[in-house]
C-alpha cells in the first residue's frame, strides 16, 4: 500500500462522500422520486406547454447571458483592480462583494426601484422607449447584479500572478497590445475566466428572490421558470413542481459539463492537462 | 551595431536607479552587466529594451536616437531569468510567436515560419520537442526555447536579464559555455545582467561593475579581476582581505609589514589595502629564523577550508587582530603540514591601495596604488606556497 504524508485519506474519504451525500445526492433524489409522480406523460405534457418553455428559455437563455455580460465586465473590473493603483481602490473593491451580502430581495427591489418607468433611471430610459422592469431586460439586469462578484473574486488572485514578463516578452517580440491581450493574457485567463463564467451561470438560474421583484412576472414574457416552480407549489401540484425541478436539474447539470469540458480543453497546456 | 549610452539617469520614487551611467558597446560585443540587487543593472537592461525610459540622458543606436524608436521595433531580443514564456502554446509556437503578430503584409509566409522554426530548434539542440508544452520541459530547455524565441525575429541587440539565475549549478555552467559558443557563432552584441561574477568572469567579453545605481569600472575580465578600480570592485570581484595602513614618516604600515614609499607624497595618513587570497605568501614554521628586513605578521591558523582544489584557511593575525584568508592549492597542504592551531608567517605579494581622505575617511578611489612585490627592493622574499 501506498503510504501518504498525511494520515487518515479513508476516513476524510468516507466523510466527504457521507457529506455530500446527505447535504446534495439526498435532496435531489427526493426530488427525483417526487417528480416520477407525474408520469412520462405528464412530464410530456408539463414540456409542451408554451408557458413553461417560454419561462424555460427566459431563465437559461437569460442565465447564459448574464454570466457572458459577466465574465466581460468583471475581467475588465478585475482588471483595474488589480493593476491600477488609485485613491478609493480599497473601497471599490469591497463594494464587488455587496451583491453577495444583500439579501436578493432587497436588490431586486432597490433594481425595480431604480427601474421602474417612474424610477431614477427607468423613467429617463422610457424616453428611449427602453423599458427595463416588468421586462425580459430586467430579468437580464437582476441576474447580471447576483452574479457579478464570482468572475471578479475568480480572477482577481490569478491575474495577480500573472507574471509581467510575459506581457514584456511579447511586445518586445512585436506584439501590439491587442495581440499580447488576444494572443498571451486570455488563454491564460481562459480556464478562471470559465470557472467564473460558470459560478455565475450556475448563480443566474438559480436566482428567484431578485428577479421576481423586477420581472413583472408576465406570462410568456418575463416569467422565469423558478417562479413557474413555486406556482405549481401553491397549487398543491407538488409532482408537477418537482419534475420542473428536474428538468432544471437537468439542462443546469449539462451546461456545467459542457463548461468543464471547455475548461479542460484550456488547460491542456499544463502538466495535468495531459 | 554601435551602441552610444550617455548619462543615463532614472528615479523611482524612493531611490535613484540609475546615475549619470554612460557606456559605449561596440558592434558584436558581449557585455556582463555586473553587480549586486538593486545597483540598476536590470534597470538599464529594460531601458535598452524599451520596458522602461530614463528620466535624463540619450541612447545612440549607430546614431539615431534609440530611445524614440518603439520596443516592438526596436529589434531586441529579450531573455528572462524565469524564461517568460508563453506556457499556453507549444515550443513551435512559442518561437513562432514574433514572426505570427506581424502585420500581415510582413508576415513570413507559413511554410517558411515552419522552416525557420526548425532551423531554430537545431540552433538551440531542442529537435523533436517543438510540440511540447514549457510545462514539460526543464529549466535549462525552457531557458534555450526563450532564447531561440528571441533570436527568431532576427534581433539586431539580445539582452539577457540574470538568464542562468533559476539554473542548477551544473546546467548553469553548460548552459553559459553554450552561450559563448552561440556568440561566437553569431557575433551578435549581447548585454546580460548577472550577479553571478564567475559568469561574468567567464563569459564576457567586457565587463562594467554596477553599484548604486553607478558605474564602477569597465574593463575585460583580467584587467578587472586583478586591476580592481574601486574599493568596491575589490570587495565585490573576487574575495579581499581589507587591511588599514598607517603612515609612519615615508612609507605605510601594518604591524610589522609596511609597504615602501608614499606614492601621495604625505597627503594622507592612512591608507586602505586589498590583498586577495592567493595573494597572501606562507611560510612555515613562524620558529623559523627570519632576517628582520623580511616584514610579515606572525599569524595562526584557524580554520582550514577544504573546497576541492583549493584550501581556504583562516589566520588570525594578533598584531592587528584581524582574521585574514589565504588560499592555498590542497597539495600544498598536506606538504607544509599545516594543523589548525599552528603559527606561521604570512605577507601579502601584491596589494590594491586606496589612501583614505583625512576628513571624511572614504578611500579615494581616484588614486589607487597597486603595488606588487616585485616593487619591493630587498630580495627577501617569503617562500611562495603556490
Amino acid at each position: 500500500m501506498r503510504r501518504h504524508v498525511l494520515p487518515g485519506f479513508g476516513i476524510s474519504l468516507g466523510y466527504a462522500l457521507t457529506y455530500l451525500g446527505l447535504i446534495v445526492l439526498l435532496p435531489l433524489a427526493a426530488l427525483a422520486w417526487k417528480a416520477s409522480g407525474i408520469g412520462v406523460a405528464g412530464l410530456l405534457h408539463l414540456l409542451s406547454s408554451p408557458r413553461t418553455l417560454a419561462a424555460l428559455r427566459l431563465s437559461f437563455g437569460g442565465a447564459l447571458l448574464a454570466a457572458a455580460v459577466n465574465a466581460v465586465i468583471g475581467l475588465l473590473v478585475a482588471w483595474v483592480l488589480v493593476r491600477y493603483r488609485f485613491p478609493g481602490r480599497r473601497l471599490f473593491d469591497a463594494l464587488v462583494d455587496l451583491p453577495f451580502a444583500l439579501p436578493t430581495a432587497v436588490a431586486g427591489i432597490a433594481l425595480t426601484t431604480l427601474y421602474a418607468p417612474n424610477g431614477w433611471l427607468g423613467g429617463w430610459l422610457a424616453t428611449w422607449s427602453i423599458k427595463v422592469a416588468y421586462a425580459p431586460l430586467g430579468v437580464l439586469l437582476a441576474m447580471v447584479f447576483v452574479g457579478f462578484p464570482f468572475v471578479v473574486r475568480t480572477l482577481q488572485p490569478v491575474l495577480e500572478s500573472l507574471d509581467r514578463d510575459v506581457e514584456d516578452a511579447a511586445e518586445s517580440l512585436g506584439a501590439r497590445r491587442w495581440q499580447t491581450f488576444v494572443r498571451v493574457i486570455l488563454p491564460m485567463l481562459a480556464p478562471t475566466l470559465l470557472t467564473g463564467f460558470a459560478l455565475a451561470l450556475a448563480r443566474a438560474v438559480g436566482e428567484y428572490g431578485s428577479v421576481i421583484f423586477i420581472a413583472g412576472n408576465i406570462p410568456m414574457r418575463s416569467e422565469i421558470a423558478p417562479l413557474l416552480i413555486v406556482q405549481k407549489l401553491e397549487q398543491f401540484d407538488y409532482a408537477g413542481a418537482a419534475a420542473l425541478g428536474v428538468v432544471m436539474l437537468l439542462f443546469s447539470f449539462v451546461l456545467l459539463v459542457v463548461v468543464a469540458l471547455l475548461q479542460r480543453w484550456s488547460v491542456r497546456w499544463t502538466e495535468s492537462g495531459r | 551595431m554601435n551602441l552610444e549610452l550617455s548619462h543615463l539617469s532614472r528615479r523611482f520614487t524612493d531611490f535613484a536607479a540609475l546615475k549619470d551611467v554612460s557606456l559605449t558597446v561596440a558592434p558584436g560585443e558581449f557585455i556582463a552587466l555586473l553587480g549586486p540587487s538593486g545597483s540598476g543593472k536590470t534597470t538599464l537592461l529594460r531601458i535598452l529594451a524599451g520596458l522602461d525610459y530614463p528620466d535624463s540622458g540619450s541612447v545612440l543606436r549607430d546614431g539615431e536616437d534609440f530611445l524614440a524608436i518603439h520596443t516592438r521595433e526596436r529589434r531586441v531580443g529579450l531573455v528572462f531569468q524565469h524564461y517568460a514564456l508563453f506556457r499556453h502554446l507549444t515550443v513551435t509556437e512559442n518561437i513562432a510567436f514574433g514572426l505570427r503578430v506581424r502585420p500581415w503584409r510582413s508576415r513570413p509566409a507559413r511554410a517558411e515560419v515552419r522552416e525557420r522554426v526548425e532551423r531554430l530548434l537545431k540552433r538551440v539542440q531542442l529537435e523533436g520537442l517543438g510540440g511540447r508544452y514549457p510545462a514539460q520541459l526543464s529549466g535549462g530547455q525552457c531557458q534555450r526555447v526563450a532564447l531561440a524565441r528571441a533570436l527568431a525575429v532576427e534581433p539586431d541587440l539580445l539582452l539577457l536579464d540574470e538568464p542562468f539565475g533559476a539554473l542548477d549549478a551544473q546546467v548553469r555552467v553548460t548552459l553559459r559555455r553554450w552561450l559563448r559558443e552561440l556568440h561566437e557563432e553569431l557575433k551578435l552584441t549581447t548585454l546580460f545582467v548577472t550577479h553571478d561574477q564567475e559568469e561574468a568572469l567567464e563569459l564576457a567579453d567586457r565587463i562594467v561593475v554596477m553599484n548604486n545605481g553607478r558605474i564602477e569600472q569597465v574593463g575585460s575580465p583580467e584587467i578587472i579581476y586583478q586591476q580592481p578600480a574601486t574599493p568596491f570592485v575589490c570587495e565585490f570581484i573576487g574575495k579581499a582581505n581589507r587591511l588599514t595602513l598607517r603612515r609612519d614618516g615615508n612609507h605605510f604600515s601594518a604591524a610589522e609589514w609596511t609597504l615602501p614609499g608614499d606614492p601621495w607624497g604625505g597627503r594622507h595618513a592612512q591608507a586602505v589595502a586589498y590583498v586577495r587570497p592567493e595573494h597572501l605568501s606562507l611560510a612555515v614554521p613562524a620558529s623559523q629564523p627570519v632576517p628582520a628586513s623580511q616584514p610579515a605578521w606572525t599569524a595562526r591558523l584557524r580554520h582550514i577550508y577544504l573546497a576541492g582544489s583549493v584550501a581556504h584557511l583562516e589566520l588570525h593575525v594578533a598584531a592587528f587582530d584581524q582574521t585574514l584568508e589565504a588560499d592555498v592549492a590542497s597539495e600544498d597542504l598536506a606538504r607544509l603540514d599545516l594543523q589548525p592551531g599552528s603559527l606561521l608567517r604570512v605577507a601579502p605579494r601584491s596589494a590594491v591601495v586606496f589612501p583614505l581622505d583625512d576628513h571624511s575617511g572614504d578611500a579615494v578611489a581616484g588614486d589607487r596604488w597597486a603595488w606588487h612585490d616585485s616593487e619591493r627592493k630587498e630580495p627577501g622574499r617569503l617562500r611562495s606556497c603556490r
